[in-house]
């Protein structure tokens, strides 16, 4: 496919060479295998003023795949930073390897979610391992120490045969990835649905911390600067990962991609975090960058024209795991754990110093020149000669058609409402027993049980509380709380709504743990963006997105988009997921979801609609989606957040957790279960049992309130305009709904956590 | 005393005219717990001494610790490299002249690579890693890491491992059940199909120390499992060396 010349001195023949490359303008290019379109390939030409090279072209086609240069969705996330609250917290934004915000006493997190879907539908372990590996690198590259990681999935029906291919390897690889590091995991998602059936979503995130005079950025300054790569060496594995497999759609007729999967090696990674910090605490670079998508092409030409003058590199000295590797594939290589550092000349010595210390490969591969140009060489000869903003930053850039589908007013008119409801008490006590068991409602633990929680010894809350908590300060008990959420569902019944309420369900997890929400990353999963109707939810959701976090005050601080999630004709259903970072002042004053003390007060919070559309309920009854999401109102959603954190810090709740899918059945389940302790509940007057337990209106929280409390408590939600119902007490070891039905612990133990073994063990 | 123990709590004090009773982590490339281990060092009122895998140089220390992780990555066995690096040479042949030793994890499986602990530990018998909250039963308070404990006390420390199922074969099971070696049992549920619930074994002077969970996980309130029972590995060391 690509012409070669091996690892060994160059053959003149077949070297194609800027030289070369002039004197052969008619030369055949495969620009058409590396997936750049004709349009895109004469605009290479017309930048070079003449035709690339193989390597030019192959450094082209993986920067400017959908993957690296966002040119389906720049145009619509660019609101991002046009509607950005203002807020002092945000350090750095969006366009660096990962945003970074304050997060006070001196300190900074980093933060971000990405995508690793493709690669770990094709080879599940490896694609969920590196995944994870990406992401870590990312936020390393900032200057701060990983401290945590979570993994929001997605797969298809739970009782799929492929789904139990796909997720135990996904899951092994996160934790055989993951645990390797040391890095807790703290939370994240499980959720089944159809529509992910050979389009399964693996999303990762990484903390990082850091002080402030710690961050570092990716780029390249000061002529003569020396151009490090440490880590492992380069392989030929994920050659074309970001193009030919992230960017397009799949053909389930077509060969095994599987080549096109990078493999992983947690322990050379643990290596180089440790190396990586021990370079940073003696401020041995000006400019680092982790190789993830598009390798070396990537890191070179963004190092290069995110800095102030030009780059040489001299390809030949990259340290190779295969000496047949053309200087084309070792620049397109997506060879895991690696990193590249920009060095005065004065520290490079002691920089390789600490990279022996740690067994950690580095090799001066060039130097940060004065000219405006990244150069490449090849056993001297020059195989790209490019202006580097031209293949990092100036791609191409769509505005791709959209179109709201014809299909979604009747969608929406399909009112879950309509659906035939529990006509008796035991009816409704069965089907509880129902939507806690489901898929989708049921205790994950057998995925989490597989992933480190303890380690590094800061761990706060994990799984299954509404938000992974760690503490960042051993002394004052500063710490920070993340969760992720996404509801594919809601957001396919109304794409703008359904990303609003995914912020809101994230923003809410995070107070309901005691923690303020200070900023959000996003990872934007959709299908292909040529089809007019993917792009239309597209463009609502960001435009929801973008409203939502400037109505919330939390800024967008980075993210990634995946698009092409389908297969054929069927896109997955538009999920965005949203990461929200929240802070704490002392981590002692956290609030757990678990129901543990006898004879505290149930309050719930907000209000509860009849909205049914889009819900757990109407999903594991009726297999039924339709109708419109629950309301959002972020106003209320601010205020919520403001209570929940108040009551954290004055002591004036032993419990909280936030009301989402399945409802309050399911929140009043999960804290019973987590806290060992029943409940005793009383439906409050006016309200129709089944929508009581079921709705899933937004806004809402319930929280176990000691009875010292109860008057400082209902009195700040009075003064404050925050409806708060006392709906019952913790008591006992079953779960009493006063008049209707009465569920043993024991019972609805069974039911919620033996489904997820069941299908998957 | 405040909530928080200081580094320099009442505990401290050492070996007559040596000041702080220093105890020594080892760090392995891909050691996980080394970090959290010094904390629990700290916690306890010692101090921890960092001590690298290519330095034979033990630094003095009272006593060692070999903490959890995937030393070399566990490739070709759990602790089946790192049982060679410069500093087990001289970790070996101080062991087995009387310095106290803890292997928690990884450490353990060092431990029974280097033979200064009997049996293996293979892969666990479900195939998953495992990790939960592990209720274990304290069977022998008299070692040099327990003595804080009483025999026969439950607790709740966080377990975490790919490798974690202990087998001997029935003779060495025997003798270690005959002179009270096994250490912890698993209690509730045996984790990874270790042989008698075995969770942490001790050798016959009670100095070298090895079991699968982590009690550096376990050392203050609200953190990790949330409760201290792992405190007392550390206490118990700190009470031996200062009563020497």
């Amino acid at each position: 496919m690509l012409p070669s010349s091996g690892g060994q001195p160059p053959n003149p023949r077949t070297l194609d060479t800027v030289k070369h490359a002039n004197e052969t303008p008619g030369t055949e290019q495969p620009w058409a295998e590396l997936g750049l379109k004709q349009d895109e390939y004469e605009r290479i030409r017309e930048i070079l003023g003449r035709r690339p090279t193989g390597a030019e072209l192959a450094m082209y086609s993986v920067m400017w795949s959908e993957h690296c240069s966002y040119k389906s969705s720049k145009v619509h996330l660019r609101q991002f930073g046009e509607k950005a609250p203002d807020n002092d917290a945000l350090l750095v934004g969006i366009g660096e390897n990962a945003g970074v915000v304050d997060v006070g006493q001196g300190y900074a997190v980093t933060f971000k979610v990405e995508s690793h879907n493709h690669p770990s539908y094709i080879e599940p372990y490896q694609g969920a391992a590196t995944g994870v590996g990406g992401i870590v690198r990312d936020i390393l590259a900032m200057g701060a120490r990983p401290v945590a990681v979570m993994d929001p999935l997605r797969f298809g029906a739970a009782d799929h045969p492929d789904t139990k291919r796909v997720l135990p390897g996904v899951v092994a690889g996160i934790g055989g990835y993951g645990n390797c590091l040391g890095l807790p995991n703290i939370g994240g998602e499980v959720v089944f649905d159809p529509c992910y059936q050979g389009n399964p979503l693996v999303n990762a995130l990484c903390v990082g911390v850091m002080k402030h005079e710690d961050i570092h950025l990716a780029k390249a300054s000061g002529a003569g600067n020396k151009v490090i790569l440490y880590g492992a060496r380069t392989g030929g594995d994920g050659i074309g990962g970001v193009s030919v497999l992230a960017s397009e759609t799949f053909d389930s007729t077509g060969p095994s991609r599987r080549p096109a999967v990078q493999v992983g090696d947690p322990f050379q990674e643990k290596l180089l975090i440790e190396c990586t910090l021990e370079i940073f605490r003696e401020d041995l670079v000006t400019g680092i960058q982790d190789l993830g998508g598009a390798g070396l092409s990537c890191a070179t030409s963004e190092l290069a024209s995110a800095g102030s003058g030009g780059m040489r590199v001299e390809l030949d000295t990259v340290p190779l795991r295969d000496s047949s590797l053309s200087p084309e594939e070792i620049l397109m290589s997506e060879s895991q754990e690696r990193m590249c550092a920009i060095v005065e000349p004065g520290k490079v010595d002691r920089f390789l110093e600490i990279c022996e210390k740690w067994d950690v490969i580095a090799t001066v591969i060039g130097e940060v020149t004065d000219g405006d140009r990244l150069e490449i060489f090849w056993h001297g000869d020059q195989i790209v000669d490019v202006p580097p903003r031209t293949v990092a930053h100036e791609g191409p850039v769509y505005q791709r058609p959209y179109e709201r589908p014809s299909w979604q007013d009747e969608l929406q008119a399909d009112d879950a409402g309509r659906l035939p409801r529990p006509g008796t008490p035991e009816e409704l006590r069965e089907q509880v027993l129902k939507v806690v068991a489901s898929p989708n409602q049921a205790s994950k633990s057998w995925v989490t049980d597989q992933y480190d929680r303890f380690v590094q010894g800061n761990t706060v809350l994990a799984q299954p509380e509404d938000s992974g908590m760690v503490r960042v300060d051993e002394e004052t008990g500063l710490g920070v709380a993340v969760a992720t959420d996404g509801n594919g569902r809601y957001a396919k019944l109304d794409p703008y709504a359904g990303a609003q309420l995914a912020l809101a369900e994230s923003y809410r997890n995070v107070a309901a743990a005691g923690a303020t929400p200070l900023a959000i990353s996003n990872c934007l999963n959709f299908g292909s963006p040529e089809d007019p109707a993917v792009m239309w939810q597209f463009a609502e959701a960001t435009r929801g997105l973008a409203d939502g976090c400037l109505a919330l005050g939390t800024p967008v601080t980075g993210g990634n988009v995946s698009l092409y999630n389908q297969t054929g004709e069927t896109a997955i259903h538009p999920t965005p997921v949203v990461a929200v970072l929240g802070v704490i002042d002392d981590v002692a004053r956290r609030t757990p979801i678990g129901f543990a003390s006898e004879g505290h007060l149930l309050y719930l919070l907000g209000d509860t609609r009849e909205e049914l559309g889009g819900s757990a309920w109407s999903q594991v009854i009726h297999d039924h989606l339709g109708g419109l999401p629950p309301r959002v109102d972020l106003e209320r959603e601010k205020l919520l957040a403001e209570i929940l954190v108040s009551a954290s810090r004055d002591g004036m709740v032993d419990a909280a957790h936030d009301l989402s899918d399945g409802g309050l059945v399911q929140a009043l389940v999960e804290s019973s279960l987590r806290g060992g302790k029943g409940a005793r509940v009383v439906v409050p007057d006016g309200l129709d049992p089944f929508v009581f337990l079921f709705s899933e209106s937004a806004g809402r929280a319930v929280v176990a309130v000691p009875r010292s409390e109860e008057v400082r408590f209902t009195d700040m939600c009075g003064a404050r305009g925050l409806p708060a119902a006392r709906i019952g007490v913790v008591d006992g070891a079953s779960l009493e709904i006063q008049g209707q039905f009465s569920l043993p612990l024991s019972e609805l133990r069974r039911a919620h956590e033996e489904t997820i073994p069941a299908l998957l063990a | 005393m405040t909530a928080r123990p200081s580094p320099t709590s009442t505990l401290d004090g050492g070996p007559a005219g040596r000041g702080n009773t220093r105890i020594g982590v080892v760090t392995f490339p891909g050691s996980l717990d080394d970090r959290d281990t010094q904390r629990a060092i700290r916690r306890a009122g010692a101090e921890p001494v960092a001590l690298w895998h290519r330095d034979k140089d033990l630094k003095q220390v009272d006593a060692v610790v070999l903490p959890g992780g995937f030393s070399y990555g566990d490739y070709l066995r759990a602790g089946a490299i790192s049982r060679f690096s410069p500093v087990m040479e001289t970790l070996i042949d101080q062991a087995r002249a009387g310095l106290p030793v803890l292997g928690i994890c990884n450490g353990f499986q060092v431990l029974t690579e280097a033979h200064l602990l009997p049996g293996a530990m293979l892969g666990n018998n479900h195939l998953h890693f495992i990790c939960r909250e592990q209720k274990l039963r304290v069977e022998n308070a008299e070692t040099a890491w327990t003595a804080d404990y009483t025999a026969g006390q439950e607790i709740h420390i966080p377990l975490k491992n790919m490798d974690g199922r202990y087998v001997a074969d029935e003779r060495t099971l025997d003798m270690l059940e005959a002179e009270g070696r096994v250490a912890f049992r698993y209690l509730g549920m045996n984790p990874n199909g270790s042989l008698r619930d075995i969770a942490g074994i001790t050798n016959e002077a009670g100095n070298v120390v090895g079991l699968m969970p982590h009690p550096e996980h376990a050392v203050e309130p609200g953190i990790g499992t949330g409760g201290t029972d792992g405190l007392g590995f550390f206490t118990s060391i700190l009470k031996k060396l200062v009563n020497l």
